[in-house]
């Protein structure tokens, strides 16, 4: 124990070299075979059969080391990385038990060593699997078809914005469609895929109330509209009630309706995206159902629409036919709506049907209202911390499953912001807190998102953290500015990274730049 | 009985009281009170009932997921866009520790290993193409395509891209995907280069007929997607560039220990996949991309990706890694920013970083000569088969078509024959490449034997009788 009650920790420091600095001339870390007599006998010598002008003869400059080298420099290297060894309140994330048991069995080879053009009578299993998944989504969300092709949330919005760019084309009004509505509040990824797709993007602006008015969607609303693209609730944790009339007014100039469910934990099952009216939705299996986070994927936005828009999905369908058999149904008008090749990442797509299988309804919505106790657990301590305030403080509703606070009177106070939080906080073994997605609306803001899976402990460890810092920011400011102290490295300043004379992204690159060629 | 669910520790009827106490809320309901009752759902959940114990939810998945086929206990010949490999035991053993497994986003500092792991895949990946700015990966060898046939859209101002016809359809539905329709502003006009069908590779006349001044960009594959190595890459860029495009290929990189780095002849953008190095096949969940370029700004400053730099602390020569132009990123400046970024495959990118430092310059230049050899060598045996014939029996890496027209049976056909034998015939091309003819696929790869292909052989010598 501390002196001031927290746990006693230090990360690992291992000093680690990168691994283009280790091993020796001649070291080998893996085998193939070499002398093939047999083969050559027929085929020839060996290097005869790449074209002369192409035969690689300076080998590339790869680090030669044995296997057990290899195994644990990336071993030291995952020690130096913090997550959910501590506790991780990642906010818009939603940190959630990755169960082993799926783990496990997609490592086997009836998912690893299954190739996906294989005759489809040769993968029933996963032709079920996803089958099952899509009939639970539907039955969550309201929607009629849902596909697993994009490989991530923010995919899934491109899917979104294509699949707009499609219907509109079949009706001729592409060229006049041109402008798809979303809010500053929604994910960057919305007006981002909405861009790449070829639409111009209106922000709706923050109002009062925590969302942007009826009467400013109103007013963007026209026969330019092509779609709406919103989060709701967004990631301060404030739902929106007029999302219905929302709708209904983009409707009514022939727009479609898209719902980023990526902050999905806290009404699954007490709402349904197509009972609200929305065409679209969009699931983050990596994140709500289970499945790892990997630091960033393989992850699965799983593209649930209506009936109307499921002709327009160019990506390919699993069916279930009259004698039980499933099938792969490859639309004809392909190259419109393909984010990406194959069905799927199919070992996401099996942990996220696991996961629902494990739960049922009930366990759904039990998961909903523990992620809503938790979070208005937290908030109850939390704003017992002077310096800790809440975002939009005069909307004193229930937040949802999450809650953006701010640092502003503890910045004020002591000039410690929220990024040397951020950095303290881990020198407590407790990954950073998340801070908020561009544009920052609040000063100095943090948000938790607690999810189902921590102990009311952890979290109470957690805001004990927050509480020992801020009392740190008043006694020892330069300790909390300074911080980390218990991490394998100092605070990163990051200095170079937008100069081109300095930024490395390769080791090559940065041994030019400095001179360290040899 | 109402137990507590073994996934979420707050789900015993003693803590939730605890906590609604210190809320002061009398019950879960009252938090839901932003809801509007009207948005409340009315209809019933359907989902099955739960497989509460591990016990039940491992026996029914097991029962599903052993329906499934798959190719270590059949003899696989599937590649075309997913490839079997071996993977070193090792690159499981990394990426599934918990630290690089379940983890997000935390600091610099508490975030350091996977950042280097990150970085040893960009620099292992740039060793390898001749590169030396390199991105994280995207999605796929397809979205590789798409990104940077925007990057390239946007240096040069201009329009069009040309890209062989004989491309995998899929991967070019998702470069389509990218393109847009041409109402829109800032739409891509994709254009097609034909081939030699003596050769299979570029028709380079067709090529020069194509390019002008509209042309962005010229993209093509080594080795192609058939398999065919294009010996006169050099050519090609030197035909683009003279043209004011952009050169752009795709590479698989287990090729690149014996065949030399796109860099060298003349690529502006390298693309390709990274499953091939030390991901399992996962039904095609095991893809991923890369873009990797000179590091020169034109072009570093369209990447659409997160890049991982080396760069300081505040402590004097203390080594740490931070995003590099990050601002240009669409989590930096959303609408504005280059195409947009997200979730990608970056826990592959820890497992490639691993399987690029084991094998090591020889293992690559090994690997390389053991796919020849096992590739050439089922070549000539498939050859020797009666109606069976090779449009390019030389010249190929890994793949090579290989045509049953002679021998009067559908591809379809012979498939379904060779399964009764245990093996899974090479990719059907006969619908997506008419032309071809009832043609396929084959893939072999260092994880077949000479027995592997004769017993091929011997199969298909006996279904085509």
């Amino acid at each position: 124990m501390t002196t001031n009650g927290l746990r006693k920790y230090h990360a690992a420091v291992w000093d680690e070299p990168l691994v283009m600095e280790m091993g020796a001339p001649g070291r080998r870390g893996q085998l193939f075979p070499v002398d093939e007599p047999d083969l050559d006998a027929v085929v020839g010598d060996t290097s005869d059969l790449i074209p002369e002008s192409l035969r690689r003869g300076r080998p590339a400059d790869l680090p030669e080391l044995s296997e057990p080298e290899v195994l644990r420099h990336y071993l030291h290297l995952s020690q130096e990385v913090l997550g959910m060894m501590g506790i991780s309140l990642f906010g818009t994330c939603t940190m959630k038990y990755n169960p082993r048991v799926t783990e496990a069995l997609t490592r086997q080879p009836f998912v690893a060593e299954t190739h996906p053009d294989q005759d489809v009578e040769t993968l029933q299993g996963t032709l079920e699997v996803i089958h099952g998944l899509d009939r639970m989504l539907r039955d969550l969300t309201g929607m009629d078809q849902f596909v697993f092709q994009p490989g991530g949330g923010a995919d899934a919005a491109f899917l979104h914005a294509t699949v707009t760019r499609a219907y509109h084309e079949a009706r001729g009004d592409l060229a006049q469609r041109r402008e798809i509505i979303t809010t500053v509040q929604a994910h960057p990824c919305n007006p981002a895929t909405a861009a790449a797709a070829g639409f111009d993007v209106i922000n709706l602006p923050l109002e009062e109330k925590g969302y942007a008015s009826v009467e400013a969607l109103r007013a963007a609303a026209s026969e330019r509209t092509a779609a709406l693209m919103v989060n709701n609730p967004d990631d301060i944790g404030i739902y929106n009630p007029h999302i219905k009339e929302w709708v209904d007014i983009v409707h009514s100039v022939g727009g479609l309706c898209f719902y980023d469910t990526a902050n999905f934990n806290g009404v699954m099952g007490r709402i349904r995206a197509r009972e609200l009216g929305f065409d679209a939705c969009m699931m983050m299996l990596h994140k709500t159902f289970g499945a790892p986070k990997a630091g960033g994927g393989p992850a699965v936005g799983a593209y649930g629409c209506s009936e109307e828009l499921a002709p327009y999905l160019t990506a390919p369908v699993v069916v279930k036919g009259d004698d039980g058999a499933f099938a792969i149904r490859v639309p004809e008008h392909a190259g419109s709506t393909q984010v990406r090749e194959y069905l799927g990442n199919i070992p996401v797509i099996i942990k996220a049907y696991s996961w629902l299988r494990a739960l049922g309804a009930a366990g759904v919505k039990e998961a909903a209202d523990l992620s809503l106790l938790a979070n208005n657990y937290m908030e109850t301590r939390l704003l017992q911390i002077p310096g800790v305030t809440k975002g939009l403080p005069h909307l004193d509703e229930y937040r949802m499953e999450m809650t953006r606070y701010s640092l502003g009177e503890l910045t004020e106070e002591t000039g410690v912001t929220t990024v040397d939080v951020a950095n303290r906080m881990v020198d407590y073994g407790v990954d950073a807190f998340w801070m908020s997605h561009e544009p920052w609306f609040i000063p100095e803001p943090f948000t938790p998102e607690a999810g189902e899976m921590w102990s009311v402990e952890d979290l109470d460890y957690w805001i004990d953290v927050i509480a020992a810092i801020c009392e740190e920011a008043r006694t020892d400011p330069e300790l909390v500015k300074t911080a980390p102290h218990n991490q394998p490295i100092h605070r990163v300043v990051g200095s170079g990274l937008d100069d081109p004379e300095r930024w490395a992204t390769t080791w090559r690159a940065y041994r030019r730049k400095n001179g360290l060629e040899g | 009985m109402n137990r507590a669910h073994p996934y979420m520790a707050n789900s015993t009827e003693e803590t939730k009281k605890h906590m609604l106490n210190a809320i002061g809320a009398a019950t879960v309901d009252e938090l839901f009170e932003q809801i509007p009752d009207e948005h409340v759902t009315t209809r019933r959940f359907e989902l099955p009932e739960p497989l509460v114990s591990e016990v039940e939810l491992k026996r029914h998945m097991t029962g599903v997921l052993g329906k499934n086929e798959h190719c270590e206990d059949n003899l696989s010949f599937l590649g075309g866009g997913t490839w079997q490999h071996h993977v070193p035991a090792i690159c499981d053993e990394i990426w599934t520790r918990s630290e690089f497994l379940t983890s997000v986003w935390g600091t610099g500092s508490s975030d350091l290993g996977r950042n280097q792991a990150w970085f040893e895949f960009a620099s292992q990946l740039g060793e390898l193409v001749g590169m030396e700015f390199v991105g994280l990966p995207v999605y796929s060898w397809g979205a590789a395509v798409g990104h940077s046939m925007r990057m390239a859209t946007r240096m040069t101002g201009r329009g069009r891209v040309l890209v062989p016809t004989l491309m995998d359809p899929q991967r070019l539905d998702v470069a389509r995907t990218y393109a847009g329709f041409p109402e829109q502003e800032g739409h891509i006009e994709i254009a097609y280069v034909g081939y030699d069908p003596a050769t299979g590779r570029l028709d380079l006349a067709d090529l020069d007929s194509r390019l002008d001044d509209g042309v962005a960009a010229v993209y093509f594959e080594n080795p192609a997607y058939l398999g065919v190595i294009e010996d006169r890459a050099a050519e090609i860029a030197r035909m683009a560039r003279a043209a004011g495009a952009e050169t752009i290929v795709g590479v698989d990189p287990t090729s690149l220990g014996v065949i030399v780095p796109p860099s060298d002849y003349g690529a502006d953008i390298a693309v390709g996949t990274t499953q091939p190095l030390g991901i399992h096949m996962n039904g095609g969940g095991g893809v991923g991309g890369f873009i990797a370029t000179r590091d020169e700004e034109r072009y570093a400053r369209e990447y659409p990706t997160l890049q991982v730099s080396l760069t300081d602390t505040t402590h004097e020569g203390e080594r740490a890694f931070g995003l590099a132009l990050f601002q240009q990123s669409s989590y930096g400046s959303r609408e504005d920013g280059k195409d947009w970024t997200g979730n990608s495959v970056y826990l592959w990118a820890i497992a490639n970083a691993a399987y690029m430092s084991v094998l090591g310059p020889s293992g690559f230049e090994e690997l390389g000569g053991a796919i020849l050899r096992r590739s050439h060598y089922a070549a000539r045996r498939l050859a020797g088969v009666a109606g069976v014939s090779l449009p390019w029996p030389t010249g190929f890496f890994k793949e090579f078509v290989v045509g049953f027209d002679g021998t009067g049976i559908p591809v379809a056909e012979i498939n379904r024959r060779l399964r009764d034998h245990g093996i899974f015939g090479g990719r059907d091309l006969s619908s997506d490449f008419p032309d071809l003819g009832q043609s396929a696929l084959y893939c072999v790869t260092e994880v077949h034997s000479r027995a592997d292909i004769d017993r091929l052989a011997a199969a298909l010598e006996e279904v085509t009788r």
